[in-house]
């Protein structure tokens, strides 16, 4: 069972996704969001960083990327893919989740660890949760804050406090389907007590559990 | 500043003497292109003409040193076929023209600096110092240089994990703004800013060049502030985040594949300093096409594109049979390139520009050959008055100074600052922002690196050589408190103009302060920066040495202490010589409404030694362990309760027990007995419990000092 984790120009948490993987024993490669196929892989992660600088719009140029209609195809498939911060902002943009990520409420980046409640546990990163468990995990972001004037998709966990305004105090947004998820907080950042949290662990154990069930749910 | 008229060498800043000294080198009259050049390379900034004879004073040799100072960053050895680079660098002038973009080409120009060694950078320090934030213009500073910091940092991806704050009149119309950056890699990656052999091609990776800061670092950073500073604004360089990543991973890709005998990062004096610098380094010559270079903007002369220093541009010298390869791995990452020269024999520098020759000079004396200053130097006659003045705090009840303490923005909690920062990616941060050092393991293996970067101008002002000899023991002290032993240091030498005896005194007192304390420890000073001429309207800074020192935990402490581990019923004890109750330079003293006067207590290298190494091996042991230093053991206790959320009672309220500064005193929180501590250096002093701070008979509920710990700096500013 492989993940791929995609690279764009600017991104920088590929590698840390590749270690919290790994370290959870998974299987991970990066792949550079210039090759086309992903035929090799069972699942796909868009992890946080600035890709292409966030210029334009968080998200706005990656999703052109020569990489994304593979990534579209396999979410389409029902196969489990993930986006974290920035990959969130990018499944958005690409349509593959509802609503938008807009500036931070109070306008400020925030990096620290927030408490997160699980809400939906029909997701790909939520599956080994049980309902209303408290996860705490750091946030990362200056666009965090989820705004969906069509009410769609599912709130899979929310912020105990809400740090950045969501609507619905939304950290991590599914597809119906379940198989397609992003999430504005960082699970591969809380895998280890050292670093001050392994409340993350649950969400990437329920990613790799996501790549054995696949797909999800039948196309 | 008034454009100076004149003779075209002073419109550059340079002095008849500078001038003659071309025509010596040359045996002619400089071209125009050529004086731009020895303008820019023989700048304060980037010769150090002013303190290079000082700075020979710094021991810079041990076993473990694999680059000294004279290289874009110091690098030494952490054991495993790892290595470590270090530098430190200031943008100060910058900052105050323009605090976002001053700060933010700050953090980029560091990080070239260590990846340019063939490191990953993976982490940055920041040291911030503006005027007091009842002005405006302070707070506008310090919200711009935080946001350029945060702006830069997060986008480029490199974490920032700790720095300080320091609040004073002085840096009102002067901010000081240093960066330190830290970067490890591999022993085989190491690579030198040197041009290699005749034959080999000069690539430009990187951002068109432009108009932008011309003669920016190097002009702006060596001369004073007179009123019209906005109008440098133009000399102050954009950053542009992206670009730099892109040139991060791409050159690291280069290194990996071994497809580069040297870089050279472009930075202050640009194209002058990239070409000139590692061909002098080869003893060598080099051919420049100008014509080759990529830029942003038309009709650009010979000179402006020689001192450019627009941002995020490298100098790769390549050997011909790998040049196809090395383009592609631009074209992967989506970086610009030129081929824009190639190494010759002999000693000269030609650059061509529309096919004509505009400079031909030997390429080492641009980089070596400055002119060496001996500038005059005099002890200030007001030494003798500021020591004699006596400072008490006998009449002022000790809790309501502790809760004056906890309520200053430079001892209050940083959140503000350090939640703007993105202070975890690359998952090593194991101890960050808002502690004594920050502590980062090294992934795949048993060792953590710990940093400290400390900086005190107003123990400087006091007594220069005693202040940057106790910065390096505060340092040392704070890595050891992480589980660290010292290794190296970088210092940034923040100064006002050297044209004073009396500034010249204060530096030459410093790096003597430096040197015996480093010595004292057995660490070498592996690089640093000076920056002189923060002089606003005459008036000079505090002399502000910055010191970062890294240190090394082999292996890392498998639960290292925090300040949040305290629990009831725990002991509290003092470690270290017993106190004085000279309180010069301390924050007591500053915020009490004293004036700064006094003279710092002095610092022992026998002690320093024993307690760094006493503190580094209780590190595997206890829970808490907290260096004594801004607000004596009252803040220190303080910090340690907020953060563990519980109370304390301290049983000796003695003004100098409570608030005195002296160096080289830590505090250990632990269950009784839970290690041995010396008899002769640790005292019991109180206990952990409850829901207040007890100090002797006064009482400060929990709830209090929290929330002044944690509002002083938003209130401060406004947020």
């Amino acid at each position: 069972m492989r993940t791929a984790v995609i690279v764009f120009p600017g991104t920088n948490c590929e590698h840390d996704v590749v270690y919290a993987l790994e370290a959870l024993g998974g299987e991970a490669e990066i792949v550079w969001h210039r090759e086309t196929s992903l035929d090799d892989f069972d699942g796909v992660i868009l992890p946080g960083g600035f890709a292409h600088g966030d210029y334009l719009r968080t998200g706005a140029i990656a999703r052109f990327s020569p990489v994304m209609s593979d990534v579209r195809r396999m979410a389409e498939n029902g196969a489990p893919v993930l986006g974290i911060c920035n990959g969130f902002q990018m499944l958005c943009e690409a349509g593959l989740l509802p609503g938008a990520l807009i500036a931070n409420r109070d306008l400020s980046f925030i990096c620290r660890f927030v408490d997160l409640e699980v809400v939906d546990t029909d997701t790909v990163i939520t599956r080994l949760a049980s309902e209303g468990e408290r996860v705490r995990i750091p946030l990362n972001s200056y666009e965090g804050n989820w705004v969906d004037p069509s009410a769609g998709g599912r709130v899979a966990l929310r912020y105990v406090d809400n740090p950045n305004g969501s609507q619905a105090r939304a950290a991590a947004v599914a597809n119906e389907r379940g198989n397609v998820a992003g999430i504005m907080p960082h699970p591969e950042r809380g895998i280890e007590d050292i670093l001050g949290s392994s409340d993350g662990q649950v969400l990437l154990e329920s990613f790799l559990q996501s790549l054995v069930d696949y797909p999800l749910v039948p196309a | 500043m008034t454009t100076p008229t004149g003779p075209a060498h002073q419109k550059l800043g340079m002095t008849d003497d500078e001038y003659e000294s071309i025509v010596g080198i040359l045996g002619r009259e400089p071209l125009p292109a050529e004086l731009a050049m020895y303008s820019v390379m023989w700048s304060e900034h980037c010769s150090y003409k002013s303190s290079r004879r000082h700075l020979e004073r710094f021991p810079t040799e041990a076993p473990w040193v694999v680059v000294g100072p004279g290289e874009n960053a110091g690098v030494v050895d952490i054991g495993d076929g790892w290595l470590a680079a270090l530098r430190i660098e200031s943008h100060n002038h910058p900052s105050f023209v323009e605090p976002y973009q001053g700060a933010a080409t700050g953090v980029g120009g560091i990080l070239r600096d260590v990846f340019t060694m063939g490191a990953r950078p993976i982490a940055l320090w920041d040291q911030i110092r503006v005027g007091p934030l009842d002005q405006p213009k302070n707070r506008y500073l310090l919200k711009g240089v935080v946001s350029g910091i945060a702006g830069y940092g997060n986008a480029v991806g490199v974490p920032t994990v700790g720095g300080e704050i320091e609040f004073d009149d002085c840096y009102s119309g002067n901010p000081l703004v240093n960066v330190m950056c830290l970067g490890i890699l591999r022993k085989e990656q190491l690579v030198l800013g040197t041009a290699g052999t005749p034959g080999t091609i000069a690539v430009l990776l990187g951002k068109a060049t432009g108009r932008d800061g011309i003669g920016g670092a190097s002009i702006l950073a060596s001369a004073s502030f007179e009123d019209e500073s906005e109008e440098k604004r133009p000399s102050v360089q954009v950053g542009d985040p992206f670009e730099e990543k892109k040139l991060i991973e791409a050159c690291l890709e280069l290194y990996e594949k071994s497809l580069v005998v040297g870089v050279q990062d472009l930075g202050a004096a640009g194209l002058s300093c990239a070409t000139s610098e590692p061909a002098g380094r080869a003893g060598l010559g080099m051919r420049i096409e100008l014509d080759a270079v990529h830029r942003r903007e038309s009709g650009m002369t010979a000179p402006e594109l020689l001192m450019s220093e627009s941002q995020e541009r490298m100098m790769a010298f390549v050997s011909p049979g790998n040049l196809d390869r090395v383009l592609a791995v631009a074209d992967k990452w989506e970086i610009e390139t030129a081929v824009v020269g190639e190494v010759k024999p002999g000693p000269n520098l030609t650059i061509r520009h529309n096919g004509r020759v505009v400079a031909e000079v030997p390429a080492a004396s641009l980089a070596n050959d400055a002119p060496l200053l001996d500038r005059p130097s005099a002890r200030p006659g007001w030494l003798d008055d500021v020591w004699s003045a006596q400072t008490s705090v006998n009449d002022v009840e000790p809790v309501d100074l502790l809760l004056k303490l906890l309520d200053d923005p430079a001892i209050g909690s940083s959140a503000w600052v350090h939640e703007q920062y993105d202070h975890m990616l690359f998952l090593s941060t194991v101890i960050g922002p808002g502690s004594d050092g920050s502590l980062l393991r090294m992934k795949g293996t048993d060792k953590a690196l710990a940093v400290s970067t400390d900086g005190n101008g107003r123990l400087c002002y006091l007594d220069p050589r005693r202040g940057a000899a106790r910065l390096v023991y505060e340092a040392a002290l704070n890595v050891a408190v992480a589980g660290a032993r010292p290794l190296a240091v970088v210092d940034n030498l923040n100064f006002g103009n050297p044209e004073k005896p009396e500034v010249m005194w204060q530096l030459i007192e410093t790096v003597e302060g430096i040197s015996g304390a480093c010595e004292a420890l057995g660490i070498p000073v592996v690089g640093g920066n000076v920056s002189f001429y923060n002089e606003t309207d005459g008036v000079d800074i505090h002399p502000t040495p910055v010191v970062g020192l890294l240190g090394l935990a082999d292996p890392m402490p498998s639960s290292p202490p925090r300040w949040s581990q305290a629990n009831e019923g725990m002991e509290i004890w003092e470690v270290g010589p017993e106190p004085t109750d000279n309180l010069a330079g301390s924050a007591a003293q500053r915020v009490a409404g004293e004036a700064l006067g006094g003279r710092p207590t002095a610092p022992s290298p026998e002690r320093a030694r024993r307690v760094v190494t006493l503190a580094a091996d209780l590190a595997h042991l206890v829970p808490v362990l907290h260096d004594i230093s801004d607000g004596g053991l009252a803040v220190a206790v303080a910090e340690i309760c907020i953060a563990s959320g519980v109370g304390a009672r301290i049983n000796n309220a003695e003004p100098a027990a409570m608030f005195s500064e002296d160096p080289h005193r830590f505090v250990v929180v632990m269950e009784s007995g839970t290690a041995d501590l010396p008899a002769d250096l640790a005292t019991r002093v109180g206990i952990i419990g409850g829901d207040s701070l007890s100090l002797g008979s006064g009482t400060l509920d929990l709830s209090i000092i929290t929330n002044a710990w944690r509002q002083a700096l938003p209130s401060a500013l406004g947020v």
